[in-house]
């Protein structure tokens, strides 16, 4: 692979928002939350945010907007990411590996369905009192 | 214990971000021997007191988990670096920054792999905040030094929000063209164009 100048991403960039805007309709309505504290990174939540970045482009979905936090408290099913759809629920799914991400892409972002055997709970009631971080 | 040399960066810089610095610069120099990684910050900085115990890991702030009697970030860093007979170093000064240093000779049989260098200075540069992150990755070669940097400013001035699917495509593109480039100077790799 060349190796890519500023001005090569810039020209990238440009071409691809045209396409983008052509057709996106309904902005970024969806986020993922990528858990990346200490408990994730040591479980895999980098490969996990590379197939999200990976499928989301291969699928062509643009409505997705994708985020880092730090630990969200569920160190021991991690990796551990939340999911927010409109009019759904806003879900955290653990244990996700890059299977998992790929089937959270096409059931819960594009066909509407919880992948319902990764779903655990939110963080328990001390972690949310001291700030929710 | 974290699988990767770029497990760890990624903590320290982590760190960085919930002291709530403006400025992260990250340096990750190699050689066909070494690799040292050096993580500044302006975060909010720590007392000398404090900086003794972080290394423990029985110490936390608690801020994360309340009822958590452990923190392990630093813990394990400092047990990778022992293991492998690397080195590693903290300064802080409160109210003004930290510094964390850590190196590993890559012939050591305890040393763990580098991992996605790539991926990992992605992963650095989109936290959310605002905050500036300048990456500087130098490779020592046989027949000389190759570099690259990446500034967050320049790279968000050029894509727009990287929280967009798209531009986090095009991100990881960019920076995995950055390290491609300098994989042809890596010994055994034959043709360096």
């Amino acid at each position: 692979m060349a190796k890519m100048t500023l001005e090569e991403l810039r020209k990238l960039r440009d071409s691809r928002k045209s396409e983008i805007d052509r057709r996106d309709i309904n902005s970024k309505d969806s986020q993922i939350i990528v858990g990346m504290g200490t408990c994730g990174i040591a479980a895999g939540a980098k490969t996990v945010l590379d197939t999200f970045i990976e499928e989301l482009n291969d699928k062509q979905i643009t409505n997705v907007a994708v985020t880092q936090s730090g630990c969200m408290g569920l160190c021991y099913v991690e990796p551990t990411i939340e999911v927010i759809v409109p009019g759904m629920p806003p879900v955290i799914y653990g244990k996700v590996d890059a299977e998992v991400a790929k089937r959270i892409v096409h059931e819960h972002i594009m066909q509407k369905k919880m992948v319902s055997d990764h779903i655990f709970d939110r963080p328990s009631i001390d972690i949310i009192k001291d700030g929710g971080k | 214990m974290h699988l990767s040399l770029c497990d760890f960066l990624s903590d320290v810089v982590q760190n960085g971000i919930e002291a709530g610095a403006g400025l992260i610069e990250v340096v990750i120099e190699q050689t066909t021997e070494t690799i040292e990684f050096s993580v500044s910050d302006n975060g909010k900085g720590m007392s000398d007191k404090l900086l003794q115990r972080v290394l423990d890991p029985f110490y936390t702030d608690g801020v994360k988990h309340a009822n958590r009697k452990v923190g392990l970030g630093l813990p394990f860093l400092v047990q990778a670096t022992e293991a492998a007979e690397g080195s590693f170093s903290i300064e802080s000064q409160e109210g003004e920054g930290t510094q964390v240093k850590f190196g590993f000779n890559l012939n050591h049989i305890d040393c763990p792999p580098i991992g996605d260098i790539a991926l990992t200075i992605l992963s650095l540069l989109i936290y959310e905040g605002d905050y500036e992150a300048v990456v500087r990755r130098i490779l020592h070669h046989k027949g000389g030094v190759e570099e690259y940097t990446v500034e967050r400013s320049q790279l968000e001035e050029i894509l727009g929000d990287f929280a967009s699917g798209d531009n986090l495509y095009l991100l990881r593109e960019y920076l995995r063209s950055q390290e491609a480039a300098l994989d042809d100077y890596k010994e055994g790799s034959g043709n360096p164009n």
